[in-house]
């Protein structure tokens, strides 16, 4: 997918003015938000909880080869195949040539965050194989031509009555007067859609939430069921997931799960949980008959080596976007890549490079809200600032931002002249401000008054002020003077 | 032996580069709260802003220089005192991953940060200050300052001192928690995400139906009281050391001075 990220702040502008896109955001904090602090009031050890998951993704990462090594054999043992993928073209380049030999016409998807990541659609379709998403919301996406906005629900960005025009424009086939006012209505009409595509696909694609080195398993969280079709149906199942999603073991994967269910959707587990171990075995009733596993690096392992290691923690649930005012502001297309919100803001610039993404890390209050409700206590506002560092390092600050830095520091570092400066801005702020308590519109602030007044000063520094008083109270106990 | 009276603590106010340029009323109720507290106050000429400006824009270099120059400033005070999450999590939480490198720095860093507090938090969780000078009588809602809030942990406290005054009434407002689009430079970076998140805040403080909005952190309360003044709601805004300290004096923020 090509960025956008560049073009954050024009992005914004828009959202911030598309009133459908605001009627679909503002049902975030009654929605996500209120369900994962339900679902958080009603587990006790929550927090303990997360401690475990951070130490046990530390771990992991701090062994990742090993893990990964042991996945791979056994994914080998249960007889399935593994592809490294070291770039997104490596990894589209494997499932084509998998898709070819499985002579595939019809692919179904369940939703992945990587497949977007790699431009998976545009390539399959260019190699005209026919691909359909089979997740409700990316269902909706696919027919609109859209990206995801949310990594869990992608479509969140969208009114019922959006999805209703869609669905009748799209399944002309279909009887005209049925009623697509109620959630359940358009799930069934897509189901309708959906079931026919199971059945004739050759080949599905699915995401992996974990993979499991002990066993060589895949697991996908689902609400749908839609990826447990997508997987078992088809001749061939292909999981396509970073090398970032193993951990260890079985037992840690479900503590991971009920992490990531509380804090994506609030449920205590989602109504489908499937873990997937190579192709059908002889007695198997049914199952796959072919099982490949992508591991798609893109970047991942040099995050490893580096200072933003801990965003490699993820287990992409969608936390900090939901309580992020930002992301609650504009939504996730502004962001204008793969993964909005501040994890993507911690995340992008790593992958797709501090030039494009640069603005993202710094489109934060640093209210900490997202580090708050991380389950894997992802210093999410540490790492944005760590980028905008390497932003002023590299020279890719604006220069106008950058030499008002400069000048500022340079009187902050000068405190005489600071506070002599301070006392004349303030003074003639005052004066021009007069009685007014504020001033509505002011030169190179713009910005701020364009939606707001700012407050005037009171026309005096605390500093002034208080070198007064200590001289009044010097004058009346001069003893205390005479003594000093 | 006679056992000697209790030396009153040396109180170094840092006061922030906003209340100093904007609302020194803020500083000067802080110090009133302070001595209240039973401290002595003293005011280091040589600080200036914090550092977030610096910090939080890339800045490090220019960051660290400032925070060895205020940690110097304030060297013999018993503790610093901050009317301000924001600036009080920058000197606590931020200086000491700031200077690193040099160990003796390191220690002195780490010593300044343990005796950093941000105000509210010093009078009751240090001072156990329970009574306050302020009366007022009204309805208040009170903004939880985000630093103050997820950095520093300051909830009840603000709130407890605040129910002590006879004649104010504290209701809440939906959300209080929720950032109000100030971010420091992120305002003037992002004005229009930043206006759209104040324009949020503001509804939610409507809904709480009050006389006056208080918080701990001046940026924010500028921001707020910038927004309802544009949209010519009729709530003041005031930090919450004005009224704890009784310093009712000065106009609001942002209202007219009569």
């Amino acid at each position: 997918m090509q960025p956008t990220s560049h073009d954050f702040k024009t992005n914004a502008r828009a959202a911030l003015s598309d009133r459908q896109l605001q009627e679909a955001l503002s049902g975030l904090p009654g929605g996500l938000v209120a369900q994962r602090a339900a679902a958080r009031a009603r587990l006790p050890e929550f927090d303990d909880l997360r401690d475990y998951g951070r130490d046990l993704r530390n771990h992991t990462l701090d062994h990742l080869d090993l893990y990964l090594e042991a996945y791979e054999s056994k994914v080998i043992a249960t007889g399935g195949h593994v592809h490294w993928a070291e770039t997104a073209e490596d990894a589209c380049v494997a499932i084509l040539r998998i898709c070819k030999a499985a002579d595939a016409k019809l692919i179904t998807k369940g939703k992945s965050m990587v497949s977007e990541e790699i431009g998976l659609n545009a390539k399959l379709q260019a190699a005209d194989l026919d691909v359909v998403e089979t997740d409700l919301g990316e269902y909706i996406l696919q027919i609109r031509n859209e990206t995801p906005s949310h990594i869990i629900a992608p479509a969140i960005h969208l009114i019922q009555e959006q999805v209703e025009d869609d669905f009748r424009r799209q399944h002309q086939h279909l009887p005209k007067d049925r009623p697509l006012d109620q959630p359940a209505e358009l799930v069934d009409e897509a189901r309708k859609i959906l079931r026919e595509k199971f059945i004739t696909a050759n080949v599905g694609i699915t995401g992996a939430n974990f993979l499991v080195a002990e066993t060589g398993s895949s697991i996908i969280v689902t609400n749908e069921g839609n990826g447990d079709l997508t997987q078992s149906l088809a001749k061939v199942h292909i999981v396509i997931a970073a090398i970032d999603k193993v951990v260890p073991t079985l037992n840690d994967a479900a503590a991971l799960l009920r992490l990531l269910a509380r804090s994506a959707t609030g449920q205590e587990i989602t109504s489908y949980t499937t873990f997937s171990t190579g192709p059908r075995r002889a007695d198997d009733p049914d199952g796959p008959q072919a099982y490949h596993v992508i591991l798609l690096d893109n970047g991942r392992s040099e995050l490893l080596g580096s200072e933003f290691r801990e965003v490699l923690r993820c287990i992409r649930c969608g936390a900090c976007m939901n309580h992020c005012p930002v992301y609650n502001a504009v939504g996730g297309h502004a962001y204008g890549w793969v993964y909005p919100g501040p994890i993507g803001a911690a995340l992008n610039p790593g992958l797709i490079g501090v030039k494009e993404a640069g603005s993202l890390a710094n489109a934060s209050t640093f209210c900490g809200r997202c580090e708050a409700v991380c389950p894997m206590r992802i210093p999410l506002p540490k790492l944005m600032r760590r980028w905008r560092e390497i932003e002023f390092e590299h020279g890719e600050t604006p220069f106008l931002t950058r030499f008002a830095l400069r000048s500022w520091a340079a009187l902050a570092r000068w405190p005489a002249a600071y506070h002599l400066i301070s006392r004349m801005t303030v003074g003639t702020l005052k004066l021009a401000a007069g009685r007014r308590g504020a001033f509505t519109w002011i030169p190179f602030a713009s910005g701020w008054t364009s939606g707001r007044d700012l407050p005037a000063p009171q026309g005096r520094t605390f500093q002034q002020l208080w070198a007064e008083r200590q001289k009044t109270a010097a004058l009346l106990t001069p003893t205390n003077k005479e003594a000093a | 032996m006679t056992s000697l009276p209790e030396q009153r603590p040396r109180v170094g106010l840092f006061v922030t580069c906003l209340v100093d340029l904007f609302r020194p009323s803020v500083g000067m109720a802080a110090a009133r709260l302070i001595e209240a507290a039973g401290c002595d106050v003293v005011v280091p000429r040589d600080q200036t802003c914090c550092g977030q400006p610096a910090f939080n824009s890339g800045d490090r270099s220019n960051a660290k220089a400032i925070a060895a120059q205020t940690i110097s400033a304030f060297d013999g005070c018993d503790y610093i005192v901050v009317p301000s999450g924001s600036c009080a999590g920058m000197l606590k939480a931020h200086y000491p991953e700031l200077i690193e490198g040099n160990p003796e720095a390191e220690e002195k860093a780490h010593d300044f940060s343990n005796r950093v507090h941000e105000l509210v938090s010093f009078l009751i969780d240090v001072r156990g200050l329970s009574e306050v000078p302020g009366a007022f009588t009204g309805t208040v809602t009170y903004h939880d300052s985000c630093s103050g809030l997820r950095e520093l942990g300051i909830k009840n406290q603000p709130r407890k001192l605040l129910t002590s005054i006879k004649g104010l009434l504290l209701s809440e407002m939906p959300e209080c928690e929720i950032c109000c689009g100030f971010g420091g430079a992120f305002s003037v970076k992002f004005p229009d995400i930043s206006n759209a998140m104040v324009e949020k805040k503001t509804a939610s403080i409507a809904a709480a139906e009050p006389d006056l909005v208080l918080a701990g952190d001046l940026g924010c309360l500028m921001n707020m009281a910038g927004k309802l003044k544009r949209q010519g709601r009729n709530i003041a805004c005031r930090h919450v050391a004005e009224v704890l300290a009784g310093e009712l004096d000065e106009a609001p923020i942002a209202a007219r001075v009569e």
